[in-house]
């Protein structure tokens, strides 16, 4: 087995630091921030897929003989588009869900917010 | 039309699903009635293509032209024909109902985000391409999110943290996607069911399905990655409860069945994720009947029973044989249709009471027959007891784990269905013999409400006297072909 590229490591770490800190940061909008951290990982990771050094963009001239290897591959970069609106959409939810927290409870944490439903 | 029927399932809930909040402007009784036709007009394409696969084969369409594996292809077969048409099914009974909550009539934009829903949970199950069952995944746990979270303060902590889970486990699906992706260059189904043996016993095959599981695993809240469910369903309408809690979960048991045994199949690890699934589901069914007992809220309860419940689904698939794979598929629509049912009937009682805690179920024999009976009925066959569909589920489940020797397994699921039996008739005791303080306004529900408690009540006895028919000529069919 190929040992895996320093940018694979560096996105597995970018996971792991948005996760720690949904598990570990005692505020809402914190962790809200840990999950877009999170959502970025993944998004790096498909983009390095597809990045090619030397390559150029996939528009080929027409009538033009192409080799695909001398093009980048546009899919990851076009399914990482939906992923970034998907994620925007959550985010503007989840801000929603917050506003509407902080109105009633006046804090977002979560020790705080899960004592007073409790009483 | 019959290559058309895949895209209506999902084209009909989204269009109305933008028109809704237009008509909500002027009138909420039109946007019910466009939620209520745009749901049966998808049963009906999901039935019209589920009849169209039992006789003629799977029914593909290829969207926009692009012939698969380069565009997105829609699927329906025997199984994701059945899943849709149960989605569809609960759709139009919960729309039927009407109202998130008695005391809230929902607008226009609750009926745009319930179609949402439902064309999310429809395309999940009809879609034939891995990276387009993310998306739909996250548009139905969006819409989910927002329905849940918009009730009251209490709701909204729920919906958050439902928030949270949710998008971390459709994240890993995505990563777990990403490895496959990059291993085999393609994300049709299909296509990638006939390219990962070559790639057999890569280690990351392995990473790339158990992030895969874990995503859906936990957003089908199989026991311990439950955390999120109970305060989100206790503190919702009831309404989007009892839609989410039948379907929703069921859906992401789909994807997983379909993901395990159509697209990895044996080029994975899957005998022991299979046992490890079956462990937890154990765990799963024994611990949420142990929680559900203590609780005192009827929606809690019913929480935890899904809990519980979903273990049954997960454990037939552990056992995999022909006949615990059944009773696995049986149980995904029974417990659909029982689950749907306790949660209106819970959301009748709150109305009628102004709470649902167990307390408040004294009595409820006199003030409410009917949807007493109904509550009966559909306990009981969740406790397991013929002739309901319930006790055909659990038949299945307990034959296959005989057949197979899962003793072990075969003890989880006595156990937990006595537990089942302990909290349920707790409930029932109360309702019939139960006295209530003095303060009793009005009698049965109206009948807009308890149409579809009536219409799912007969249900629950038609799947369990007609278990057979079902099971042999729809439910054998949708059996993956390993199991067959």
């Amino acid at each position: 087995m190929t040992a895996l590229p320093l940018d694979y490591w560096l996105t597995a770490g970018l996971l792991l630091v948005g996760l720690y800190g949904l598990i570990a940061s005692p505020n809402l909008l914190r962790k809200l921030m840990s999950l877009n951290i999170l959502q970025a990982s993944i998004i790096v990771f498909f983009i390095q897929l597809g990045a090619k050094t030397g390559a150029a963009p996939p528009f080929a001239p027409e009538h033009a003989e192409v080799v695909a290897a001398d093009y980048v591959n546009p899919l990851p970069q076009t399914l990482m588009l939906t992923a970034i609106v998907v994620g925007v959409a959550t985010t503007g939810l989840a801000l929603a869900l917050l506003i509407g927290i902080h109105r009633h409870f006046g804090t977002l944490d979560e020790a705080d917010i899960l004592r007073r439903l409790r009483e | 039309m019959r290559d058309h029927l895949p895209l209506l399932a999902i084209a009909v809930p989204l269009t109305a699903a933008m028109i809704a909040p237009l008509l909500g402007r002027s009138s909420v009784a039109l946007a019910r009635g466009l939620a209520i036709l745009a749901s049966l007009l998808t049963l009906a394409a999901a039935l019209g293509a589920l009849a169209a696969s039992l006789a003629a084969g799977p029914v593909r369409y290829a969207l926009a032209g692009w012939p698969p594996p380069f565009g997105i292809e829609l699927v329906v077969d025997p199984l994701s024909g059945s899943v849709a048409s149960l989605v569809a099914a609960i759709a139009t009974l919960v729309a039927v109902w009407g109202v998130p909550s008695p005391d809230r009539p929902g607008g226009g934009v609750f009926w745009a985000l319930f179609l949402l829903l439902v064309a999310g949970l429809v395309g999940i199950a009809v879609t034939g391409d891995l990276f387009n069952l993310f998306v739909f995944l996250e548009i139905s746990a969006l819409a989910g999110y927002a329905l849940l979270g918009a009730h009251d303060a209490r709701s909204r902590v729920a919906g958050f943290r439902y928030l949270l889970v949710g998008t971390v486990a459709g994240s890993f699906y995505l990563l777990g996607v990403g490895y496959l992706y990059a291993l085999t260059g393609t994300l049709n189904m299909a296509d990638m069911a006939a390219r990962l043996p070559a790639h057999a016993g890569s280690p990351l095959v392995t990473l790339g399905v158990a992030l895969i599981v874990a995503g859906l695993a936990a957003k089908s809240a199989l026991f311990p990655l439950h955390g999120w469910l109970p305060d989100a369903y206790a503190y919702a309408p009831p309404a989007v409860v009892a839609f989410v809690a039948a379907v929703a979960s069921k859906v992401s048991v789909y994807a997983l069945i379909r993901i395990l045994f159509d697209v990895v199949g044996s080029a994975g690890p899957l005998s022991t994720l299979l046992g490890i699934l079956g462990w937890t589901a154990a765990a799963a069914s024994v611990a949420g009947a142990g929680m559900a007992i203590a609780q005192q809220d009827f929606r809690r309860l019913l929480a935890y029973s899904s809990v519980s419940q979903m273990g049954y689904i997960f454990l037939g698939l552990a056992i995999g044989n022909e006949a615990a794979f059944t009773g696995a598929l049986l149980h995904l629509v029974s417990h659909a249709v029982m689950k749907a049912n306790l949660f209106l009937v819970a959301g009748g009682v709150l109305w009628r009471r102004g709470g649902c805690r167990l307390d408040d179920f004294g009595g409820l024999s006199r003030q409410m027959p009917v949807t007493t009976t109904a509550l009966a009925v559909t306990a009981l066959s969740m406790a397991g007891l013929p002739p309901t569909a319930g006790f055909f589920s659990k038949y299945y489940l307990v034959l296959g784990a005989i057949q197979e020797g899962a003793w072990w397994w075969l003890g989880a699921i006595v156990l937990s269905t006595l537990l089942g039996i302990a909290y349920l008739l707790g409930v029932l005791e109360r309702a019939w013999f139960g006295e209530r303080a003095s303060d009793e306004v009005g009698g049965e529900l109206p009948p807009r409400l308890l149409v579809p408690i009536v219409t799912l009540t007969a249900a629950v006895l038609a799947i369990g006297l007609f278990n057979q028919d079902l099971v042999e000529v729809v439910l054998r069919h949708a059996l993956p072909a390993s199991v067959r």
